[in-house]
């Protein structure tokens, strides 16, 4: 046994791109299932103007709400279970064990389900602002909107996730923790489309979740790691 | 310091001192909610504009003062149980949600009645009113969070933790949602709580959140002895306390 050997000194960036890297992989080698949040996304959008009445007006007055809310439903669903598997097979424990910081592999994570989960909703998303009627001057900000609340909507929603880990059934229970933290993210991303249907500026709107990413950025991934060690001492 | 921490933490301590304390509390609070009430309810003047309507000013906002206060200190101490390990804080914590709970619906209905005749609806997307409900959200959550997780320990940390990203989020919530409504209703509602309230209408209110103060002193001495109860029944402090009939 070669204990003499010197344990390699193991950066952030590469613990960051080890899980990232890894959680892709999965992700892709199960696309399909992936694909559900866009799917219920797709679903729920085109649903509004069944229930509302096919008025192209009142179509555009709602869509940026209708989307908006649908989107958050989208990445709600994708939320449950985020960190179940890992912590099934034992990887989430092997990674509070493994003395890296947890908060890094927290945000690798986190971006991983973003990538599979708010990346095709905002790829998606021209396609359903024309569903309902939005002016093509709208579908940008619509992009960036969502581009940016998403982000937010993974990095909070992940607390969430995280602190939910060990409960059975916790769907209901994440709807409770997630939904009023994403209020705010709701409010800045529906009003920014909704000012440029009303041909007004939505740079503002934009700012405030640009600033809500960084903020997020920098505080969730601290949470998400004390609720995940919370969630891993917890299985004795 | 530890040392005094752990003197004057100590349940049995807190038992006891809570057990002194809890009456002379509850009868101050309910004096002042007995004057205040007379105050309020019939030394003040009628509003010239609302007339005798705005006297459920008097249970509406302290109460809603009391919801985000106990919010606070369900946080704070959060705070303290997660960095210091000490469980009274937790005990606290426990011992706070589901009153502040309480003061946060009982806030949310003053608030529908009064709207009632005075916006002439039951429910307006006010901003206030709109925070009101998402703290209500905030408060669910955490009492869910805590029933849920079976393992009690883990159960107090997580919800600690809830708290805490709760209290981060909770100007945010309330700037964004006072920014909403700005720009959906741009003064559609009067708001009539008058230029400035005069002093005879102050002074009911100031008096009233004297008592609901006391009352949630009095509800977390009484609630922190029961919690204590539950977490050490199997403790010999409970266990002397049984045989002595003292508990």
């Amino acid at each position: 046994m070669s204990t003499e050997q010197e344990t390699p000194t193991v950066g952030i960036w590469q613990v960051f791109s080890t899980v990232f890297v890894r959680d892709l992989r999965i992700a892709f080698s199960s696309w399909s299932e992936g694909l559900n949040p866009l799917l219920f996304f797709v679903l729920v959008v085109s649903l509004f103007p069944l229930g509302i009445g096919p008025d192209p007006r009142l179509l555009s007055s709602i869509g940026p709400g209708v989307i908006w809310v649908s989107a958050l439903l989208a990445m709600l669903m994708s939320l449950d279970g985020l960190f179940a598997a890992d912590h099934r097979d034992g990887t989430l424990e092997q990674w509070v064990l493994s003395g890296q910081p947890l908060s890094i592999i927290a945000l690798a994570k986190v971006c991983t389900h973003w990538v599979r989960s708010g990346l095709p909703l905002v790829l998606m998303s021209p396609l359903l602002g024309v569903f309902l009627n939005l002016p093509t001057t709208a579908l940008p900000v619509l992009v960036v909107s969502l581009l940016l609340g998403t982000m937010i909507l993974s990095l909070v929603g992940a607390i969430g996730s995280a602190l939910t880990l060990t409960v059975k059934q916790g769907g209901v229970l994440l709807a409770l923790l997630v939904l009023p933290l994403s209020v705010p993210v709701l409010i800045f991303g529906a009003a920014a489309v909704q000012a440029v249907v009303e041909q007004r500026e939505a740079l503002g709107q934009l700012a405030l979740l640009g600033g809500g990413v960084m903020g997020a950025l920098a505080l969730a991934p601290v949470g998400i790691a004390a609720a995940l060690r919370v969630g891993v001492s917890s299985g004795d | 310091m530890f040392k005094w921490i752990h003197k004057f933490g100590s349940p049995p301590f807190v038992y006891g001192f809570s057990k002194a304390l809890s009456p002379w509390i509850g009868l101050a609070s309910l004096g002042l909610f007995a004057w205040g009430l007379y105050l309020g309810l019939v030394k003040a003047p009628p509003d010239y504009e609302q007339g005798e309507v705005y006297r459920i000013m008097y249970v509406h906002v302290p109460a809603a003062w009391m919801s985000m206060f106990v919010y606070v200190v369900m946080a704070i101490s959060s705070a303290v149980f997660i960095i210091w390990r000490m469980k009274l804080a937790d005990a606290v914590a426990e011992a706070s949600a589901f009153i502040g709970a309480s003061f946060t619906f009982l806030a949310l209905v003053t608030g529908s009645i009064w709207g009632r005749p005075t916006w002439g609806t039951w429910w307006e997307w006010d901003a206030r009113l709109t925070s009101e409900l998402v703290l209500l959200f905030l408060y669910l959550g955490y009492i869910a969070l805590r029933s849920a997780i079976e393992h009690p320990q883990s159960g107090a940390r997580a919800a600690a933790i809830l708290a805490i990203v709760g209290v981060v989020n909770i100007p945010i919530i309330h700037f964004s949602v006072e920014w909403w409504n700005s720009l959906h209703q741009p003064a559609s509602i009067t708001r009539a709580d008058g230029p400035t309230m005069h002093i005879s209408m102050i002074i009911p209110l100031f008096v009233m959140l004297g008592a609901f103060q006391l009352y949630y002193a009095h509800h977390l001495l009484v609630k922190l002895r029961v919690v204590m109860l539950e977490r050490d029944r199997r403790t010999k402090w409970v266990a002397e306390r049984v045989q002595n009939g003292k508990l």
